[in-house]
């Protein structure tokens, strides 16, 4: 009896909180989301979430395979990667740009770092940048016309109908363009669909501990401060775009963002920041995922100096 | 479960067949042995002392015949050289009186007489009280907390003590104040007793420099430091010890012990634990007699539901783990806490995924992340840069990580390493 007993080190009780069950909580926050693109898109969205989940798990086990580690795929962080990454596409885009996109986010977002917690950038938003880049017309000519009274401007987002009011080359209300996308706004992304079911994700996200509040009401809070003296309109500023689905999704991936409070504050800022930097005097409208991407390789450094202040730091004599 | 356990009155253990009683039961000089096989011993009599001044006496907790003097495994997996004896059953105890009032207010007379006793911290450390209540002349206490907060989930043994010997703890935190010229007394209890503030509170309020403090229920709340930070909002320098901010701190268990030694002349040879925990039949409060094997406890409990899985001398959450039953409780054992089989499942550590869960709750704020990552790869040197030293291993970075990290085991591999290289190089 005696030689069965287990031994390790203490403690000897775990909370119940495992990378499995913190992917679960991110895949349960995303599902409203997910039923509603397929609502509205049917086909399309069902395709390309679900290639791109598939082309990255098959990835990160090849290469698992390859570097003769245990395939651990199950935990479902490869899968998450593979759906954001859908959920950052436009709904029409043909099929093979998802496949290729789960094979680059894990190749070069992940595995050639090392691995889950080792990654420096977000790895879903390396796989969009990598496609963005390669393919920029198809990422851009994909979408959904936004609303059926702007029809008369093709392939436009919100933000591109944001940008195109101001400018004067389109004539309309503005109020048009925003009204719907609390609800409902067929012209963005897959994940960019319902600002209304992003924020309950994020609640969701939040109330459970998954994420750090700090990280989006910091991105947002200074989004919509810049915004302010920027006098762009707030709210297609602030749901016109990637912003919600960045801010609580991508930015706040443990693995490429701060571990301490501080340092969470700081990198929020800093994605506010360079996105509205990128939407307001860059050629992008959007300004979300390089400006995220741009953070992530800071984190290393925001963490040395937000190291929070020991117990007792004064030095015994 | 640590609250029915709270309900339950303190049991006086049966006698074991065979006493073993270590020699080495705390920090400082392991005490030689003052008795030879085949003598006969009484309850309380000195089996072991010391010369050193960090150390304490050890005495026997049964009348019976030494029947062997040899090294035996204790429940730091270590065999220690151990005074082995066979009770006799008539528990006839060895002739020892306390001191009259006015002895008592001798300081150190106290003094003397605590460390005769032979008694050390029980709330786990073991650390000589003696030492604690002798600060240097320049660094005066002024404030004495006892205590009680006993955070560790599963045990309840201080608990049953608040409730069943309260006045013995007043009675040891005026002897301590007295013994220091302290000036303040605080009894820290967490708020899930509050049967235990609320008779306290009672009993406390006719004395005008003493308190009850009712402490939130949060771990690492009785860890020294910890309290002191909460009740006299302070902090404990760095490397440094409560006397250097005016406090000390005593856990009830050994305030009583105190108290006993001084009025009684009573030496520390029986203490009050928990054997708790869901794999075992019966969770009690026992009152037990150093020495007596795990084994003994757990019979006395009606044995192991389903198949044990884990033994814990101590609590969960910073306890050790045995392997083999037969190790004695020593007076630093707080507890045996069980754990089934199917409650036992091997962890399953991943690389660290940045969660920063354990950056939150490190209550010393220091980064268990990055160390363990350190640590991992051998870079001892940063872990030391990082504060490694500063932990108080309380175990809370491990209980939190989603990835499984043990981050205490590898955060204890690198502080003895340290430690070593320290004295290797003569300081």
């Amino acid at each position: 009896m005696n030689s069965e007993l287990i031994v390790s080190a203490p403690p000897h009780i775990k909370s119940h909180e495992t990378i499995g069950k913190l992917m679960g909580w991110t895949f349960l926050a995303l599902l409203p989301v997910v039923l509603l693109d397929i609502y509205l898109f049917g086909g399309h969205a069902i395709r390309t979430i679900s290639l791109s989940m598939i082309a990255a798990v098959l990835t990160e086990a090849a290469i698992l395979m390859y570097r003769r580690m245990p395939v651990t795929v199950i935990d479902g962080s490869a899968a998450l990667t593979g759906l954001i990454l859908a959920l950052t596409l436009p709904p029409k885009v043909p099929y093979w740009i998802p496949l290729v996109g789960g094979f680059l986010a894990i190749t070069f977002g992940k595995q050639l770092f090392g691995g889950l917690g080792y990654n420096i950038f977000n790895p879903a938003l390396v796989g969009r940048a990598m496609l963005f880049v390669s393919w920029p017309e198809i990422l851009s000519n994909s979408w959904f016309a936004p609303l059926k009274e702007l029809d008369a401007i093709t392939s436009a987002t919100p933000l591109m109908a944001l940008r195109e009011i101001s400018a004067g080359n389109l004539i309309a209300d503005i109020s048009v363009v925003y009204k719907p996308l609390l609800f409902l706004n067929r012209g963005g992304c897959l994940g960019e669909i319902s600002a209304l079911l992003l924020i309950l994700g994020g609640i969701i996200l939040v109330s459970r501990k998954v994420i750090d509040w700090r990280i989006p009401v910091s991105f947002i809070g200074t989004v919509i401060f810049l915004s302010f003296f920027a006098r762009t309109n707030i709210l297609i500023t602030l749901l016109g775009g990637g912003l919600l689905l960045g801010a609580f999704f991508l930015a706040t991936d443990p693995v490429t963002s701060p571990v301490t409070r501080k340092g969470r504050v700081v990198y929020g800022i800093g994605c506010g920041l360079a996105t509205m930097l990128i939407r307001l005097y860059s050629g992008y409208v959007e300004g979300v995922m390089f400006a995220i991407l741009f953070m992530n390789s800071f984190v290393s450094l925001i963490d040395r100096y937000t190291l929070p202040k020991k117990y007792g730091l004064v030095k015994a004599k | 479960m640590k609250k029915e356990l709270g309900k339950k009155p303190i049991e006086e253990a049966s006698l074991p067949d065979e006493i073993v009683i270590p020699l080495s039961q705390n920090l400082g000089s392991p005490c030689k042995p003052l008795v030879e096989i085949k003598q006969r011993v009484l309850v309380g009599q000195k089996i072991g002392d010391s010369d050193g001044f960090v150390s304490a006496p050890v005495h026997s907790s049964v009348s019976g015949e030494v029947v062997a003097i040899e090294p035996r495994l204790s429940f730091s997996g270590d065999k220690v050289l151990s005074v082995i004896i066979a009770p006799d059953g008539n528990q006839e105890t060895s002739s020892f009186s306390g001191f009259s009032e006015s002895e008592a207010k001798d300081a150190d007379k106290v003094r003397v007489a605590i460390r005769e006793a032979g008694i050390v911290g029980l709330g786990g450390a073991a650390f000589p009280s003696h030492v604690k209540l002798s600060p240097p002349k320049d660094k005066p206490i002024t404030d004495v907390i006892v205590n009680g907060c006993e955070c560790e989930p599963y045990i309840a043994g201080d608990h049953r003590n608040i409730l069943e010997n309260a006045e013995i703890i007043i009675d040891g935190l005026k002897i301590i104040m007295r013994v220091l010229g302290a000036e303040r007394g605080y009894i820290a209890i967490e708020t899930n007793k509050i049967d235990a503030i609320h008779h306290m509170n009672n009993l406390v309020s006719s004395e005008g420099n003493m308190r009850v403090v009712p402490l939130s229920v949060k771990y690492p709340q009785g860890a020294e430091k910890q309290l002191i930070q909460v009740i006299l909002d302070k902090e404990v320098p760095s490397g440094g010890i409560p006397c250097e901010v005016s406090a000390l701190v005593h856990n009830v268990g050994t305030t009583i012990a105190i108290s006993k030694a001084v009025r009684e002349g009573k030496p520390l040879f029986e203490r009050v634990l928990s054997v708790a925990g869901p794999g075992i039949k019966e969770s009690k409060n026992l009152k037990v007699k150093i020495g007596t094997p795990v084994n003994h406890l757990i019979e006395e409990c009606g044995g192991f539901k389903g198949e044990p899985g884990k033994v814990i001398l101590g609590g969960p959450m910073t306890g050790f783990a045995l392997f083999d039953l037969s190790v004695p409780i020593v007076k630093g054992t707080s507890g045996v806490v069980v754990f089934p089989r199917e409650m036992t499942i091997a962890s399953n550590p991943r690389a660290c995924i940045r969660c920063g869960r354990c950056v939150q709750v490190c209550p010393v704020r220091i980064m268990p992340n990055f160390i363990g990552q350190y640590i991992e790869v051998g870079m001892i040197d940063r872990a030391e840069d990082a504060d490694v030293m500063d932990c108080i291993e309380c175990g809370l970075c491990g209980y939190v990580c989603p990835a499984q990290r043990p981050l205490i085991q590898l955060i204890r591999h690198a502080k003895a390493k340290i430690i070593a290289d320290r004295k290797k190089g003569g300081s």
